[in-house]
């Protein structure tokens, strides 16, 4: 029972662990490629970052991205690269043109919309507000009254 | 009456967002490929991986590219209007096996059925990115100047086939 005992304990010593093997060999590459797959869409889980996606086809995209980054092309050109096959689509900050304008727009232009039925409401409630005349011994009570509830704490 | 007016307005501009927002299958994206020449490829067949298949052979005729991969549902349920199609020999349908194991791919056809004229191997999935495709199956259009007409994203069924895919080729082939 005991030699069984041996065996197990010796069995993790055969699991041999190898070293984590560095992402690139070219650390700043790896960082413009980071810089550049937070910027765009997978195009498979839609509400995912080239970045933070595993679907085989973002990290083909990665891969090429790495490629283009390898030639020494600029950001925009592997922007451009992307954007004349996928679209528009693949960036998280789409450009302003005439089908995203609404897109850009519509936050501010509702914000406008409600600053001013905020205006009217508040109007229409001043309107409503009658002036009441007050007597002195009216004023005096008012005053002590006041100034007795800053007194308490 | 009044009160409630502009609250039921704003309700039906909702309502109306809505009814066209939901309908829409945030899937399907426009390709920006459409209109534009073809990308050129120039591969290995699957039948026979001595020989290439290049999309500069194909000018000259409208013929439909089909992305499929023996591992995708879809290809599977748009199989039976793909042979169906091969059948009528209307319009050549060219394959492209995306991302696949040629063993896996070339069993799937056995088992189902080969509707395509040749099939290109596109393993490490290069050309699915020149193409912009994003989820297999998808389908493309391509005119005899080699420009691409229209795509399909997703599996093709008889209707898209009859009201959008059929007229269109006819169109292109009589040009």
């Amino acid at each position: 029972m005991r030699w069984l005992w041996v065996l197990l304990l010796l069995i993790p010593s055969f699991a041999t662990a190898y070293e984590a093997s560095p992402l690139a060999a070219n650390p700043q590459a790896e960082a413009r490629l980071k810089a550049l797959a937070v910027e765009l869409r997978c195009l498979v889980c839609q509400n995912q970052t080239l970045a933070d996606s595993n679907a085989p086809l973002a990290e083909d995209l990665r891969r090429e991205v790495r490629e283009m980054i390898a030639k020494d092309l600029t950001d925009k050109e592997i922007i451009d690269f992307l954007v004349s096959r996928y679209g528009d689509f693949v960036l998280y900050r789409p450009p302003w043109k005439l089908t995203t304008t609404l897109l850009w727009v519509g936050p501010f232009l509702l914000l406008g919309v409600g600053a001013i039925g905020l205006v009217f409401a508040l109007r229409r409630r001043q309107k409503k507000m009658t002036d009441v005349t007050l007597s002195e011994a009216e004023h005096n009570r008012v005053t002590q009254l006041l100034s007795e509830g800053a007194r308490r704490p | 009456m009044n009160r409630f007016l502009i609250p039921f307005g704003l309700f039906i501009v909702v309502v109306g967002f809505l009814a066209v927002g939901l309908t829409l299958n945030p899937r399907e994206l426009p390709s920006p490929l459409v209109g534009k020449a073809a990308p050129e490829f120039s591969l290995p067949q699957l039948h026979d991986p001595g020989k290439v298949i290049s999309s500069n052979d194909l000018k000259g005729k409208v013929w439909l590219l089909n992305f499929w991969a023996s591992w995708c549902g879809g290809c599977k349920d748009e199989h039976p209007v793909l042979i169906h199609l091969a059948q009528s020999g209307e319009v050549p349908i060219y394959g492209m096996d995306y991302k696949d194991q040629r063993s896996e791919a070339l069993a799937w056809l056995k088992e189902w059925g080969n509707p395509y004229q040749i099939v290109a191997v596109d393993e490490p999935g290069r050309i699915g990115i020149n193409y912009g495709v994003y989820g297999v199956p998808e389908t493309y259009v391509i005119d005899k100047a080699g420009v691409i007409r229209y795509k399909q994203i997703g599996p093709l069924r008889e209707d898209i086939l009859d009201k959008k895919i059929m007229p269109l080729v006819r169109e292109l082939q009589n040009q």
